[in-house]
């Protein structure tokens, strides 16, 4: 079953446009990954499904569960069973993990808050009454940002690149959060620009300029991904290359 | 109709104070009700004696050499009725090797015509410590108007702190100004916290002067103004020894009409001195109120978890 769909997404900002006639399908229960280089547009597309403002697109629509939402303020699709992990997450004063991981919960349950800290290999008894402030390193508040995620419940996750920031040693307790969203239920988005993080979806969708140009079998498509995109010095895709857009056949 | 001292800790309580201190004879405090000591209790090491006079009441407060008061003392300041004037002289001396915390409720919980003047003269010793938190407690009238003055002048080897918090009803005209002088191997740390809104009139001026060397100093503001409320702070530190360091970290919040001013002042006369600064002023984080809001919390009350974190 098809959990969201965007169609023909186009986004200008400041002029220029940054989505190009996205399309893309996330269907209920999978892990679908969206790969591509740097500057691809990939948090833009982040934006955009979460309704942030300034990301409304100029023409497109959102579907969640069949239902327009393109004109749905964030808090209204959150409220629906979206939510996002930003790729930088923001910091705030005077506010506790604790209070920070409750405010998604639909049920403020301590045992939940505690066992999402243990879920990203963060010590509640440590973290609980920490402040999401500048006094947490980048890695410890991206983990308490998935930690957020898991204690939600949501119905899509977007997670724009868990892995950025996060060490390797830790990337498979990463991968291993994001397979446990899928186990409650989690559909998620994983945005990601390395092809072995890639490769624990379900499926993979590959972003180069603004849309998405090719989706496929994860391992095929980072294979694609590695030889063809990495090496490539424009990062523009090649139908792109004159200037006219091209969205190639799905 | 309730006796003052009852109204009093009524208004103390709502203030986020614990009631139950004042009948604990291991703390020791001081109730003042417009210009009339109605309550107070000493305990060894430490000096506290208030004097009434015609509009307030002026407090000779000293910890003894060497004395370290484990408790914090507590202080209440306020005036019940809609009108009056309070005002309160403090001339605080913390000897050497001393230290002492104190915490101060001033609650104006009607005030339509209440004024509030406090004017502190404070000296700290050597090796010494002293913690000064003010909490504040308004009604939503806006009728007040609250005038802090402090002098310090810390010594050697020596920590001063204050923190000053008025985030609960109306500020109405608030204008404080604290001043301080540190000398070599100390450390200042001074943070106001004020949220404004209606009419209320926001100033503040906090100083530090780190005459002495390796002094350490941090000006720490965070003010929230919404409705037609108005801001100004001013922070300023000079550093004039070596190695002395500070900094100012301010930031200010602005909703609807309200506006706001920062005036960071940095002057730094010693080449082995540094003091750095930061200040931001504008309308609530908009990345801070999305995350939120990609909870499911509604925008309204986003901004709200934002700003009461800040003011926290
Ligand atoms: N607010 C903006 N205004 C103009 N250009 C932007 C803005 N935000 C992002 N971009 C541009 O859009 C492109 C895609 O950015 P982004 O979505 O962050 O890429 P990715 O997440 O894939 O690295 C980049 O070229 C970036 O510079
Ligand atoms: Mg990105």
């Amino acid at each position: 079953m098809e959990l969201v769909r965007l169609e023909d997404i186009s986004l200008n900002l400041e002029g220029r446009q940054i989505l190009r006639g996205l399309g893309l399908s996330v269907k209920a229960g999978t892990i679908h990954s969206v790969l591509g280089s740097n500057a691809a547009g990939k948090s833009t597309l982040a934006y955009v499904l979460m309704g942030c403002a300034g990301y409304r697109p100029q023409s497109g629509r959102i579907r969640l569960e069949g239902d327009d939402i393109t004109e749905l303020p964030i808090s209204k699709r959150s409220q629906r069973g979206i939510t996002l992990a930003w790729q930088e997450p923001a910091r705030f004063e005077g506010l506790t993990v604790k209070d920070y991981i409750s405010v998604g919960m639909k049920e403020k349950d301590e045992g939940l808050i505690k066992e999402s800290l243990h879920e990203v290999l963060l010590e509640p008894t440590e973290y609980m009454n920490r402040v999401v402030d500048k006094t947490l390193s980048g890695g410890e508040r991206k983990r308490i940002e998935l930690a957020a995620v898991f204690a939600m419940k949501p119905k899509l996750a977007i997670l724009d690149e868990p892995d950025s920031g996060i060490d390797i040693l830790a990337l498979d307790n990463i991968v291993n959060l994001i397979k446990r969203l899928k186990k409650q239920g989690t559909s998620v988005v994983l945005i990601t620009h390395r092809e072995e993080v890639s490769e624990i979806a379900d499926i993979t969708s590959l972003m180069c300029s603004g849309c998405i140009v090719k989706e496929g079998k994860p391992k095929e498509v980072g294979k694609y991904f590695k030889e063809k995109c990495l090496p490539c010095p424009t990062k523009i895709y090649p139908s792109f290359m004159d200037g006219k857009i091209k969205v190639p056949a799905k | 109709m309730m006796p003052d001292y009852e109204l009093m800790l009524d208004a103390y309580s709502k203030a986020g104070g614990v009631p139950a201190v004042f009948k604990d004879s291991d703390v020791a405090h001081l109730v003042v009700h417009r210009n009339k000591v109605i309550g107070s209790h000493l305990i060894p090491g430490l000096v506290l004696t208030p004097k009434e006079t015609e509009t307030g009441v002026n407090i000779d407060f000293r910890v003894e050499k060497g004395v370290k008061i484990e408790r914090p003392v507590h202080l209440c300041f306020g005036i019940i009725p809609k009108e009056g004037i309070q005002e309160i002289n403090i001339k605080a001396s913390v000897q050497d090797g001393a230290g002492v915390k104190l915490l101060a409720h001033c609650v104006f919980p009607n005030a339509v015509k209440v004024i509030h003047k406090m004017q502190a003269d404070i000296t700290i010793g050597d090796n010494a410590y002293y913690e000064y938190n003010e909490v504040h407690f308004h009604g939503d009238t806006g009728g007040v108007e609250v005038i802090p003055r402090a002098r310090v002048k810390v010594g050697r080897h020596s920590r001063l702190v204050t923190n000053f918090s008025l985030v609960h009803g109306r500020v109405g005209t608030f204008d404080l100004d604290y001043d301080t002088e540190v000398l070599d191997d100390s450390v200042l740390e001074m943070t106001a916290r004020v949220y404004g809104y209606g009419d209320d009139l926001i100033k503040i001026r906090e100083a530090g002067r780190l005459i002495g060397a390796n002094s350490r100093g941090l000006i720490k503001s965070r003010v929230a103004v919404k409705d037609n409320a108005q801001s100004e702070i001013i922070n300023e530190l000079t550093a004039t020894a070596p190695h002395a360091r500070g900094h100012v970290d301010c930031i200010e919040v602005i909703q609807g009409r309200a506006r706001a001013q920062a005036i960071p002042i940095v002057n730094v006369t010693h080449e082995l001195a540094k003091v750095t600064h930061e200040a931001a002023i504008g309308s609530v984080d908009k990345k801070q109120v999305e995350t939120l809001m990609a909870r499911g919390v509604e925008e309204e009350k986003a901004i709200d978890i934002v700003v009461s974190g800040l003011l926290k």
